[in-house]
């Protein structure tokens, strides 16, 4: 079983990287992108049968950091 | 009087901690090793290092706040033992969660390696018992990931505990209301992003943070 985590920063968090990302495609001449927001993406292999209450663990202890983060689990087949 | 220093791939202040630990204390500090699970008994102090620990890997600070020895750590915290983490350490302490809030990329984006102007906010803790309230200091500091964040409320209990121990007088990396340094609610645990251990002697250049360091031990061998 795969489950991929998606890991974003909080809405208030300011996110220079996303920010140094919007001017450099402003650079390439794009026009129109209204904002960038860079996050991550983790990608585990999970024995078959784990629970979904030990996903939302190890994203709670270790893989977001909820004082600046928010996580989404997307249950890959 | 015993000190120790908390050692984990990545850190590289480390050593510079010890020697200021030493200069204070007149002992040299125990250096213990990320895996260890037990600190030296009767310790009285606890030096968390800049560097970057498991080469910030997820967060800086995230791994290293995980490892063995951090849970030794924690229950020293809790029984009272002073902790002092510096810069990395500073990320290490607040992914643990020994201090509130976290420390993110600089809003500028850059790595800032330079002396900064700061405030002595709190000059009635442990660790700034020598400096007077609202003294200008200048402490080095080197990060990329040096800025404050917390939610307002958290902010507003931290100013109004008095938790506020060190504020940029200049704007440095973005941190909410200028916080360069905050302590945990019983006192014992001071983390800072600027670099004291690196102005302790005249050779360099300046010694604004040495009476951090002699002013804590004077304070640790009184209280015992």
């Amino acid at each position: 079983m795969k489950a991929r985590i998606f890991v974003t920063l909080k809405g208030g968090v300011l996110d220079p990287q996303g920010r140094a990302i919007h001017h450099a495609l402003e650079g390439l001449g794009f026009d129109g992108v209204n904002d960038v927001r860079a996050g991550k993406l983790i990608e585990l292999d999970l024995a078959d049968g784990t629970s979904d209450e030990d996903i939302d663990a190890m994203c709670r202890k270790l893989l977001a950091n909820t004082v600046i983060e928010n996580y989404r689990i997307e249950k890959v087949a | 009087m015993k000190s120790a220093v908390i050692v984990f791939p990545g850190s590289n202040c480390d050593r510079d901690l010890a020697v200021a630990f030493e200069a204070a204390t007149g002992a040299k500090p125990t250096m213990v090793w990320h895996r260890d699970t037990q600190l030296p008994d009767d310790i009285d102090l606890i030096g968390v290092p800049g560097g970057f620990s498991y080469g910030d890997y997820l967060r800086s600070g995230a791994m290293a706040a995980r490892s063995p020895v951090m849970q030794a750590v924690a229950q020293a915290a809790d029984r009272g033992v002073y902790v002092l983490g510096i810069c990395n350490g500073f990320q290490v302490l607040t992914e643990s969660g020994l201090l509130p809030g976290a420390l993110l990329r600089n809003a500028g984006g850059h790595f800032v390696c330079r002396d900064v102007a700061l405030t002595v906010e709190n000059a009635q803790s442990a660790f700034t018992s020598r400096y007077a309230a609202g003294e200008a200091i200048s402490y080095p500091v080197a990060h990329h990931d040096g800025n404050y964040f917390a939610d307002d409320a958290t902010l507003d209990r931290l100013e109004g505990e008095g938790r506020v121990a060190l504020r940029y007088a200049e704007s440095v990396n973005g941190s909410a209301r200028n916080i360069a340094g905050i302590l945990n609610d019983k006192g014992n645990v001071l983390g800072m992003m600027p670099h004291p251990e690196r102005v302790i002697e005249a050779a360099h250049g300046a010694t604004d943070g040495k009476r951090l360091f002699d002013g804590l031990v004077e304070g640790l061998l009184a209280r015992a």
